[in-house]
C-alpha cells in the first residue's frame, strides 16, 4: 500500500474533526473521499501533509509512519504534493515562478524540464501565460496552475482539496480529464470533493466521510448506485 | 539658500539616506516575509558597529602597511572589513530569529514585538557590561582620504567618503534586488510574503528561508554600521536606537516588503531631515520630518509601494 491512514483522530480544541478514520490508497489509483461541508475532508488532507497535529492513530507511507516528518519534507522527500483548498497560488509571482518554486528541492534538471513540458501539454493555457503574474489569471487558470505546481514538486501522490470548486461545469470536466491524464502518466491521486458525482465518475474507489467518520466505502460504481449515497450526495 | 548650499545639502542627504535605506531594508524584508517587526534591528546595527570595530582593528593590524604581516592597500582592507562585518552580523540576526522569534511563530504578534524590544535591551546592556560606558573610537580605515583633494562640482565639495558611502550602499541595494528577483531563495521569500502557509507545500523549508531573511537584513545593517562608523567614528551602546527607529519609519513608509520602497523612503527621509534642518531651526528637524511622514501615511496607509494584500498565515 502506498498510503494508509489508520484510526486517525484530529481535533481542533474541543471540536473532534476526525474520529478514527481508516483508508488506503494504492500506487496508481484515483481515490476520492466525498462528504458534506465540515465532514473532515480538508482536515484529512492537512493531516497527511502534516499541517495539523494528530491526536491518535497513524499515517503510513510505504508502510512507514510519517507523523514525525516536517511538512516541506512530506513534499520534497516523500513526494506527497498537496493542492490546497482555494488554490493558494502565489499571486505576486509569475506563472513561471510559481512552477519554478515548486521545484525548489529538486535536483534532477532533466526531469524537471520534461515535467514542465508535459504540464504545458496538459494545460496549454499556462504556457501562453508564462510571464504573467499569477494573480491576474482567471479562476480556472489559477486552478490549472495549482495542479501544475503540485505536479512540479517531486510528486508521487497528489492530494487535491476540492479541485472542482468554483469552476464552471465545462471547466470542471476539463480539470478532471487533466487529472485522469496525470494519473495515467504515473501519479497516484487522492481527492476530496463535495461534487460527489463528478469525483466518483473519475475515481476507481471512494470513501464517504460523515462528521469525522468513514460511513461507506467501495468501488465508485457501487457508491454511485447506493441509494443512501444517491439520496445524500447525488441529489436523489 | 544658495545653489551651492542646496547641492551641498543634497550630498549630505544622500549620505544620511544611505544609512536609513540600508537599515530600513532589514526591517522591511523581515516584515514582508514573516509579518514581524524586528524591533531588535536597530541594536543589531549597533552590534554590527562593534563587530566592525574589532574586525577593522584586527585587519589593520594584520594588513596595514608598515605594521601588517601581509600588506594590502587600504581600499582592499576596507572591502574586507565590510564583507567580514556583514558576514558576522548576519549570524547575530540568525541567532535572534532562532532564539527569539521562531518559538513565537504562532504566538500573538505583540509577544514577538516585545521579544524584539527585550533582545534590543539585552544587546545594549551586554555591550555596556563588556566595554563600559566609555565611547570607543572607530579606527580610520582610509587614512589620507580626508586630506586628499576632494572632488568639487560647481563649488560643491563632494567628499570621497560620501561618494564611497553612497556608492557602496547603492551597490548593496542592487545586489539585494537582484537576489530577491532572480534566485530561488528570493522567489521563496516573495512567496512567503504573499502566502506564508502555502510555501511548505512547495517543498520549501520555511525556517531556512526565515533565517536567510534575517541574515540578509542583518548583513546590510552590518554594512551600514561600518559605513556609518566611517562618517561618525564614535561607538556607544545606544547608537542604534534613534537611527533604528527612523529606519523603521522609512521601512513602513516604503511599504511592506518592498525593496524599492524601503530604499527610496530611506533616501526621502534623509532629504526631509537635512532640508528641514536647513530651512528651520535644527531643533524643529524631527518635528517637521515626522509630521510630513505622518501626512504621507494618512494618504498612503500601505506605504509608497506597499500592496493591500496581507499574507495568509494559515492553510
Amino acid at each position: 500500500m502506498l498510503l494508509s491512514v489508520r484510526n486517525l483522530h484530529v481535533s481542533y480544541g474541543h471540536i473532534k474533526a476526525l474520529q478514527g478514520i481508516d483508508f488506503d490508497v494504492d500506487e496508481g489509483e484515483i481515490i476520492c473521499i466525498i462528504g458534506a461541508n465540515g465532514a473532515g475532508k480538508s482536515t484529512t488532507l492537512r493531516a497527511i501533509s502534516r499541517l495539523v497535529p494528530v491526536q491518535k492513530g497513524d499515517i503510513l507511507f510505504e508502510g512507514k509512519s510519517i507523523l514525525h516528518v516536517p511538512p516541506e519534507k512530506v513534499v520534497s522527500e516523500l513526494g506527497i504534493s498537496h493542492v490546497p483548498e482555494g488554490r493558494r497560488i502565489f499571486g505576486n509571482l509569475t506563472v513561471k515562478e510559481n512552477l519554478t518554486l515548486a521545484t525548489y528541492a529538486r535536483k534532477d534538471k532533466e526531469n524537471i524540464k520534461r515535467d514542465l513540458e508535459y504540464m504545458f501539454s496538459v494545460f496549454p493555457r499556462l504556457e501562453e501565460r508564462l510571464n504573467q503574474k499569477a494573480g491576474t489569471l482567471s479562476g480556472g487558470e489559477q486552478q490549472m496552475l495549482a495542479v501544475a505546481r503540485a505536479f512540479m514538486t517531486a510528486r508521487r501522490v497528489m492530494i487535491l482539496d476540492e479541485p472542482s470548486m468554483g469552476l464552471a461545469p465545462l471547466l470542471m470536466l476539463e480539470m478532471f480529464k487533466a487529472l485522469e491524464e496525470i494519473n495515467r502518466e504515473g501519479t497516484t491521486i487522492l481527492l476530496v470533493e463535495q461534487n460527489a458525482r463528478m469525483a466518483l465518475k473519475f475515481a476507481q474507489r471512494g470513501y464517504v466521510l460523515e462528521t469525522g467518520k468513514i460511513v461507506l466505502q467501495g468501488p465508485s460504481q457501487e457508491l454511485l448506485d447506493n441509494p443512501d449515497v444517491k439520496k445524500a450526495y447525488l441529489g436523489g | 539658500m544658495s545653489a551651492t548650499e542646496f547641492f551641498q545639502n543634497v550630498v549630505n542627504a544622500l549620505q544620511w539616506g544611505s544609512f536609513y535605506a540600508l537599515i530600513a531594508l532589514g526591517y522591511s524584508m523581515v516584515y514582508g516575509v514573516l509579518l514581524l517587526f524586528n524591533f531588535a534591528h536597530g541594536d543589531i546595527f549597533m552590534v554590527g558597529a562593534y563587530i566592525g570595530f574589532f574586525v577593522a582593528t584586527a585587519f589593520l593590524a594584520l594588513f596595514a602597511s608598515g605594521v601588517g604581516i601581509i600588506t594590502l592597500p587600504s581600499w582592499a582592507i576596507l572591502v574586507l572589513v565590510i564583507l567580514a562585518t556583514m558576514f558576522l552580523t548576519s549570524f547575530v540576526g540568525m541567532a535572534v530569529e532562532r532564539i527569539g522569534y521562531r518559538p513565537l511563530r504562532h504566538a500573538p504578534r505583540a509577544s514577538a514585538a516585545i521579544t524584539g524590544l527585550m533582545i534590543g535591551i539585552i544587546f545594549e546592556t551586554s555591550i555596556l557590561a563588556m566595554f563600559g560606558a566609555q565611547r570607543m573610537k572607530f579606527p580610520e580605515l582610509l587614512p589620507g582620504l580626508a586630506s586628499a583633494s576632494q572632488p568639487t562640482f560647481g563649488g560643491v565639495i563632494i567628499s570621497w567618503q560620501k561618494i564611497l558611502i553612497v556608492g557602496v550602499a547603492l551597490v548593496l541595494m542592487l545586489l539585494l534586488q537582484w537576489f530577491v528577483s532572480n534566485t530561488k531563495w528570493g522567489m521563496a521569500m516573495r512567496a512567503m510574503a504573499f502566502d506564508f502557509a502555502a510555501v511548505p507545500l512547495m517543498g520549501v523549508p520555511l525556517n531556512r528561508i526565515a533565517a536567510l531573511t534575517f541574515a540578509l537584513g542583518s548583513a546590510l545593517a552590518g554594512a551600514a554600521a561600518v559605513l556609518y562608523s566611517m562618517a561618525y567614528p564614535v561607538l556607544d551602546p545606544y547608537m542604534g536606537i534613534t537611527v533604528g527607529w527612523k529606519a523603521f519609519v522609512a521601512a513602513i513608509l516604503g511599504g511592506r516588503g518592498s525593496i524599492k520602497g524601503a530604499a527610496l523612503a530611506g533616501f526621502l527621509l534623509g532629504f526631509i531631515e537635512i532640508f528641514a534642518a536647513t530651512v528651520f531651526p535644527s531643533t524643529y528637524r524631527d518635528l517637521i520630518a515626522y509630521s510630513i511622514i505622518l501626512i504621507i501615511l494618512v494618504f498612503r496607509p500601505h506605504g509608497m509601494f506597499g500592496e493591500e494584500h496581507t499574507a495568509r498565515l494559515r492553510l
